[in-house]
């Protein structure tokens, strides 16, 4: 819907006074759009930005910033009375990080390379003795320029691109992807794809949960439970692997349904995998229970609260631990988990532990939907091929780390003539800065770990 | 109770007979990257890995190398943490142009010989970003490259394979 600046205006406001979240700002030259949570459905609402200017929906509502800033970025948009004008994705400019004033600080600086095999960025931390006083990241340095290689491109490569934003949520990405595709065409995907999707999804959830739960273990000294939550891990990709050709399932999900069909052979791969993490997962989960060493750092540690968890709408686990019962899969809601039986777990803690936890509780339910989906899955064709229309179609999946928003506008030869992709992690990386806060700098990686924010999603 | 329960959990994987159908490859693939390494440097192999602007799934296989199926650090091959105890540098990803600079800093922090390993079809030639303006191009238009691992992701099988042809080559010309 085109607004006017009123509306537009009356809608940050709203979004300030907590009566809607926001679920996603983004632009193209001359426009400005944004998505809104209110009252369980999402709307979408454009401006015009005469003279490329807009009002700033970050000066009433603070989530909003770091996407303006990458907006002006990208495509030269100026939103009026935007608190903050510094470059975000783009570095051409000297950085002016934020001034720390007081007795005895100091600053850390760390990244943008770092001394684990994780992606890059940079981490200021002010600190007094021990004590973080602020960290103020910067990110941006893995920006690839995914928005303006969409536009123009073919559907199939654009759909190579999508599963590419972020590797660990290649599955969540390209469904996203697909769904917007899908609606912006009025294409309808088999049934029998839309479950192998679904499959492929709680593979990816249950993949990328097991390692982290381990790597938050190894953050807090404790090796053997990396190792074996690795080992399960490495189990999981292994069979994703053999059912469908890819250990991550890149390229598996494309716009009309599947690339690659489960054969009996892989059903039968994917009962006995279910069957492992029932067997093994459970004794690890008692394991990090009952270690007092272990759960002395993630109890208390990294806390976040539930106010700012609801003010930033953060997705996922890092939500869930906060009190925000929010999981896509439910809200809007997408085939075919309407028909399937799953929990969504949610505490209020917000610590690390709690994090680990929520983590903890949907691995099992992700074997459980695996199962559920293995015993009725439909048959029949995997891929339905979409006409080539002009159209717009949006979408909101819940990978493993939280909500993925896909918009796309199609053109008529059946290119892509614009798509914007947002990561969960656009409303959880400036959650991390404050559940630092007052936290010793030596748990910053376990912090850092519990969150498991994407930089290649976010950048872009 | 723990002590017996960690030790079961210890000992189950490690001692299971492993099911993959690579596991004989990797093992005799593993042995010679271990012989290739003492013969070329007279001890393990060090390595410092840089994403230069991956999507990650380069990372998450990388990562997969040291996990206990793959365990690399039984024939000798070790991450590091600084470019500075590195001889080999594992580079991923279109280079970013924000990233650029990094690359090469830490290109210049590791101490000769040093060998250079571009893994994925991203740090061959810009791969699916090539053509963004966002992105230099291969890991070669930055930093000199001594060999490169196909692959979106590469395996860790295949990540392994290609530190051999790595190690083999460099004996070579020596
Ligand atoms: S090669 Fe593939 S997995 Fe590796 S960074 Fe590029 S797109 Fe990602």
């Amino acid at each position: 819907m085109i607004v006017h600046r009123s509306d537009w205006e009356q809608a940050a406001a709203r979004l300030q006074a907590g009566e809607a979240s926001l679920v996603a700002l983004w632009g193209e030259p001359g426009s400005a759009h944004m998505a809104l949570l209110d009252q369980n459905e999402i709307h979408t609402l454009s401006i015009a930005c005469d003279g490329g200017r807009y009002p700033s929906v970050g000066r009433l509502h603070p989530p909003a910033i770091r996407l303006e800033r990458a907006m002006r970025d990208l495509h030269g948009l100026e939103p009026d009375g935007l608190p903050d004008t510094r470059q975000w994705l783009h570095h051409d400019e000297p950085y002016r990080f934020l001034p720390a004033e007081g007795e005895s600080l100091h600053q850390i600086p760390v990244g943008p390379v770092h001394a684990g095999i994780i992606e890059p960025g940079h981490f200021r931390f002010t600190a007094n003795g021990e004590t973080v006083v602020r960290l103020e990241e910067r990110l941006g340095y893995v920006h690839k320029g995914t928005e303006q290689l969409m536009a123009g491109a073919p559907l199939e490569r654009a759909a190579r691109l999508a599963g590419r934003v972020s590797g660990d949520s290649t599955v969540a990405y390209a469904l996203a992807f697909a769904h917007a595709v899908e609606a912006a065409s009025g294409v309808e995907p088999p049934p029998r794809a839309v479950w192998l999707r679904a499959l492929m999804a709680e593979l990816e959830r249950l993949a990328n949960h097991c390692g982290d739960i381990g790597a938050v273990c190894n953050d807090a000294a404790f090796v053997v439970l990396h190792a074996q939550f690795g080992w399960l891990r490495e189990q999981v990709l292994r069979t994703a692997a053999r059912c469908f050709g890819h250990r991550l399932m890149m390229d598996c999900v494309v716009p009309g349904g599947v690339r690659a069909d489960l054969a009996a052979e892989g059903q039968h791969a994917l009962r006995v995998l279910a069957a492992l993490v029932r067997s093994r997962f459970p004794e690890l989960v008692e394991v990090y229970d009952n270690t007092e060493s272990l759960k002395d750092r993630t109890v208390g540690t990294g806390i976040l609260t539930p106010a700012l968890a609801a003010q930033f709408a953060a997705g996922g686990y890092v939500g869930r631990a906060s009190g925000r019962a929010f999981d896509a899969r439910r809200t809007p809601g997408y085939a075919p988990y309407g028909e399937l039986e799953f929990d969504v777990p949610v505490v209020q803690a917000g610590d690390v532990n709690a994090r680990v936890w929520i983590r903890v509780r949907e691995v099992g339910q992700s074997v459980a939907l695996i199962e559920q989906l293995l015993a009725a899955l439909p048959t029949g064709s995997i891929y339905a091929e979409a006409r080539p229309s002009a159209g717009e179609g949006l979408a909101l999946v819940e990978g493993f780390r939280g909500d993925i928003f896909a918009w796309v506008r199609m053109r008529s030869d059946g290119h892509v003539e614009r798509c914007h992709l947002r990561d969960p992690s656009w409303f959880q990386w400036p959650l991390l800065e404050a559940a630092i806060e007052g936290n010793i700098v030596a748990d910053f990686p376990l912090c850092n770990k519990s969150f498991n924010c994407s930089y290649s999603g976010h950048d872009l | 109770m723990r002590t017996l329960l960690l030790k079961r959990l210890v000992q189950g994987p490690l001692t299971e007979p492993a099911p993959a159908p690579d596991a004989a490859a990797l093992a005799e693939l593993g042995a010679q990257v271990d012989r290739a390494a003492r013969r070329r440097l007279g001890r393990s192999l060090s390595i410092r890995e840089v994403d230069a602007g991956s999507c990650n799934g380069c990372e998450l296989e990388i990562h997969a190398l040291n996990n206990i199926v793959y365990d690399l650090e039984r024939f000798g091959l070790r991450f590091v943490a600084s470019p500075r105890h590195a001889d080999v540098l594992l580079v991923t990803g279109p280079v970013t142009r924000n990233m650029r600079e990094a690359l090469e800093r830490t290109y210049a922090a590791t101490p000769d010989p040093k060998w250079v390993v571009a893994v994925g079809d991203c740090a061959r030639d810009g791969g699916i970003f090539a053509p963004s303006p966002a992105c230099v191009g291969g890991v070669s238009r930055v930093v000199p490259v001594d060999l490169h691992i196909a692959g979106c992701p590469p395996t860790p099988l295949a990540l392994l394979s290609g530190l051999l042809a790595l190690l083999e080559d460099a004996s070579k010309n020596r």
